[in-house]
C-alpha cells in the first residue's frame, strides 16, 4: 500500500476571468503528520495548475510527467497549452495505470480559449469538466455546504472567500486535513498565491 | 556522436515498470500459501534531522547500528558523501540507503566531469525521485538530502516510494518523533551556526534517549558555501564504557622457532617492444 495517506482536503472554482485553487497542507503517514505544511497545488504551466490528492509519491510523478509532456507540447505549438489538454494528460496516465496508482487530481487554470476551466480526474481516471469541484477525504464534508452556497457568477473576491470557509469547514471536521490553507488563483493576468495561517481562518460557532 | 550524458544505470523503456511489484505479489502466493513471505530487509532503528540555518544546512545523525536487538555496530556512519557540496542522512533498510547513496553520488561524479559544473540539489533530489518510484517502494531508503548551491540552501526528504517534501527542519528515523518535539520547539528561521548544531544535536539526543534503535554518538555535517565540516562525532555517548582487555598483541608474542629464505627465479620469456604514435 501507498506510503502516504490520502488525507487532503482540494477544491477549485471557475469564475469569469479565471479560477480560484484550494488546498489544506496536511500529509499524514498513518496517525504522524509527516509534512504540516505541505504544497499540494502544483504549477504543471505558466498559467494551469493542479490540486494532489491520494499518494505523494503517485501524483508527484504524474504531475512530473504531465508538466513534461505539456511543455514539450506547448513548445511544438508555439502557443500557450489549453487547459483541457492538461486535462487530457492527466486523464491518459490516470485511467492506463490506474490499477497501480491511487491519485485525485483536480486540474484547473486560464487559457484564452475558453477561459478559467477546472477539470476533476478522480480515482480510477474518468475526466469532466465541473463549475466547481472538490476532492480529498475531507471533501465529503463540504459537499453539502458547496451544493448550497454555491452560484454562477460569482466574482474572484466571492470566490476566494467561498474556498477558504471550505476549506475551513473540511479541516476542521476531517482529522486527516489540516495545517495553513493555501489558495491561488489564475487568471489572465497570470497567477496570485496566498496563504492563509491557521490563526487567521475563517471561524464558525459550534464552540 | 552521441549527445547524452553517460550514466551508469541503463535508462529504461519510458513510462512506469511495475512488474517486479507484480511478480513479488504472484511469488508469495506460489511458494507455500503465505508461509513463505519474501524476506524482511534488515532495518536500522536510527535518528537523523536536518536544519536550514542562515549560512547553509546542518545534518545530524546518531550512530548505532542494530541486528535485531543486538547493537550491531556502535559507530556506524549514517551521513553519506553525494557531492562536495551535497550530504545525505540515511534511514530505513541499511543496505538501500548505503548503495542507493553510493549510486547517486557515482552518477552526480560522471555529470560533473560531464559538464564541468558542481550538481545542484535539485538534481540529486530528482535522480533518487526518478529511481524510488520507478522500484515502487521496494528499497526502503528514507532519506534526508541537504546541500547548498548557487541557489541557496536546501533540505529535502525523500520517502522510499518517490514522495519528496522540502522544509526547513526535518527528522526521520524510529527516533524521529522525539527528534521533532525538539526541532518544532526551537526551531526559528535564519539561526546562527552554533544555535543551529546546538538545535540538531539535542534534537538527535533527543531520540537516542527515547528510542531504543537509535544510541551511541551524535554525527553532525555543516554544509555552507565555503565548504563542509564534518564533525564525528559531535558528541559523545555519556554511557561510554572503558575496555577492560587488550585486543592488540605487542610484535614478538609469537615465537619464531625457524626462518627458511628461498629466492624465486624467474625467467624472461619474451620481450616486445611496441613504439608509441607521437607527432
Amino acid at each position: 500500500p501507498p506510503h502516504w495517506s490520502p488525507g487532503t482536503t482540494i477544491m477549485a472554482v471557475e469564475f469569469d476571468g479565471g479560477v480560484v485553487m484550494g488546498a489544506d497542507s496536511r500529509t499524514t503517514t498513518g496517525a504522524y503528520i509527516a509534512n504540516r505544511v505541505t504544497d499540494k497545488l502544483t504549477p504543471i504551466h505558466e498559467r494551469i495548475f493542479c490540486c494532489r490528492s491520494g499518494s505523494a509519491a503517485d501524483t508527484q510523478a504524474i504531475a512530473d510527467s504531465v508538466t513534461y509532456q505539456l511543455g514539450f507540447h506547448s513548445i511544438e505549438l508555439d502557443e500557450p497549452p489549453q487547459v483541457q489538454t492538461a486535462a487530457n494528460l492527466f486523464k491518459e496516465m490516470c485511467y492506463r495505470y490506474r490499477e497501480e496508482l491511487m491519485a485525485g487530481i483536480i486540474v484547473a487554470g486560464w487559457d484564452k480559449r475558453r477561459g478559467g476551466q477546472v477539470y476533476t480526474v478522480p480515482v480510477g481516471g474518468m475526466m469532466t469538466r465541473q463549475p466547481v469541484s472538490v476532492g480529498g477525504s475531507g471533501s465529503t464534508y463540504i459537499y453539502g455546504y458547496v451544493d448550497s452556497n454555491y452560484r454562477t457568477g460569482m466574482s474572484r473576491e466571492e470566490c476566494l472567500q467561498f474556498t477558504a470557509k471550505a476549506l475551513s469547514l473540511a479541516m476542521e471536521r476531517d482529522g486527516s486535513s489540516g495545517g495553513v490553507v493555501r489558495l491561488a488563483v489564475i487568471s489572465e493576468q497570470g497567477v496570485d498565491r496566498q496563504v492563509i495561517l491557521g490563526n487567521q481562518l475563517p471561524r464558525f460557532s459550534a464552540a | 556522436v552521441d549527445m547524452a550524458l553517460s550514466n551508469v544505470l541503463e535508462l529504461p523503456a519510458s513510462g512506469f515498470n511495475f512488474e517486479n511489484s507484480a511478480r513479488n505479489a504472484v511469488l508469495e502466493d506460489v511458494l507455500g500459501d503465505g508461509k513463505t513471505k519474501t524476506p524482511k530487509p534488515m532495518k536500522t532503528g536510527t535518528t537523523i534531522a536536518g536544519v536550514v540555518y542562515k549560512d547553509g544546512v546542518v545534518l545530524g545523525a546518531d550512530t548505532r547500528a542494530t541486528s535485531s536487538e543486538v547493537v550491531a555496530d556502535k559507530m556506524c556512519a549514517k551521513i553519506h558523501y553525494i557531492a562536495p557540496n551535497i550530504y545525505c542522512c540515511g534511514a530505513g533498510t541499511a543496505a538501500d540507503t548505503e548503495k542507493t547513496t553510493d549510486l547517486l553520488s557515482s552518477n552526480l561524479t560522471i555529470f560533473s566531469m560531464n559538464s564541468s559544473r558542481n550538481p545542484r540539489v535539485i538534481m540529486a533530489v530528482s535522480i533518487l525521485q526518478d529511481m524510488l518510484f520507478r522500484y515502487h517502494g521496494q528499497i526502503g531508503a528514507f532519506l534526508i538530502l541537504g546541500g547548498v548551491d548557487f541557489t541557496g540552501s536546501h533540505l529535502y526528504s525523500v520517502g522510499p516510494y518517490g514522495s519528496v517534501n522540502e522544509v526547513p527542519y526535518l527528522a526521520m528515523g524510529s527516533g524521529d518523533h522525539a527528534a521533532m518535539g525538539i526541532l518544532e520547539d526551537g526551531f526559528k528561521p535564519r539561526l546562527e551556526l552554533d544555535e543551529a548544531k546546538t538545535l540538531v544535536c539535542s534534537a538527535i539526543h533527543a531520540g537516542i534517549m527515547s528510542d531504543l534503535g537509535s544510541g551511541s554518538n551524535v554525527d553532525l555535517c555543516v554544509i555552507t558555501r565555503q565548504g563542509v565540516d564534518y564533525i564525528r562525532p559531535y558528541q559523545e555517548s555519556e554511557f561510554k564504557d572503558q575496555r577492560q582487555g587488550r585486543y592488540k598483541y605487542k610484535p614478538g608474542t609469537t615465537p619464531i622457532l625457524r626462518e627458511n629464505v628461498e629466492p624465486v627465479e624467474v625467467e624472461v620469456m619474451q620481450e616486445t617492444v611496441q613504439k608509441m604514435d607521437t607527432a
